[in-house]
């Protein structure tokens, strides 16, 4: 059992430009879905975001079944 | 031991164009992310192949480690790792799947 907090602290601290929203979508602390806007992801390909999702929350996965990622720069048209 | 499962992966992604490792079956999925990968493969209509996991527990753990992927479902397309169920379902939106596919069945 996670709270979003959790996951929400952990990944402002390891994109601290970013902006980040961390939900639990079912309520059941272990489905999660998660919005980060940053810079950091220009020039990247949806696997190397994720990757770099992925190894931000690395200490945390194993407690996460399922992680629904929204990885966007600024600039890009789903960013919001 | 734990090589010949990547010998077995590596031997997997290159024998079919598409390959997605899963949880369960095609008939009956057994997650809701492996269910909406498969639909839209089948949308795509174009023949793929797919592993178990879970009836395959040191595939499991291998393919995490082949792919440095924490999640399944897991999608190859023509051997080259395409990523999970959001990237797929993200390609599908915007058309880039389709193109990679007709791509892969081209050459």
């Amino acid at each position: 059992m996670m709270d979003a907090q959790d996951i929400q602290r952990c990944l402002e601290e390891a994109f601290p430009d970013a902006q980040v929203a961390a939900a639990d979508s079912t309520g059941a602390g272990d489905h999660f879905a998660v919005t980060i806007v940053t810079d950091q992801f220009a020039g990247k390909s949806l696997v190397e975001r994720h990757q770099m999702v992925y190894g931000a929350l690395s200490a945390l996965m194993p407690r996460i079944h399922a992680l629904q990622l929204k990885t966007v720069t600024p600039s890009e048209p789903n960013a919001r | 031991m734990a090589d010949d499962v990547s010998k077995e992966i590596d031997d997997e992604i290159r024998n079919n164009k598409i390959m997605i490792y899963m949880k369960g079956n095609p008939t009956f999925p057994q997650c809701g992310f492996s269910a909406a990968t498969i639909e839209i493969f089948q949308e795509l209509g174009k023949p793929f192949h797919t592993v178990d996991v879970l009836s395959e527990p040191a595939k499991r753990d291998a393919i995490k480690r082949f792919s440095n992927w924490p999640t399944i479902p897991q999608v190859y397309i023509d051997g080259k790792f395409v990523g999970g169920c959001d990237i797929v379902r993200e390609m599908f939106t915007t058309g880039d799947l389709q193109k990679l596919v007709d791509h892969a069945f081209a050459s």
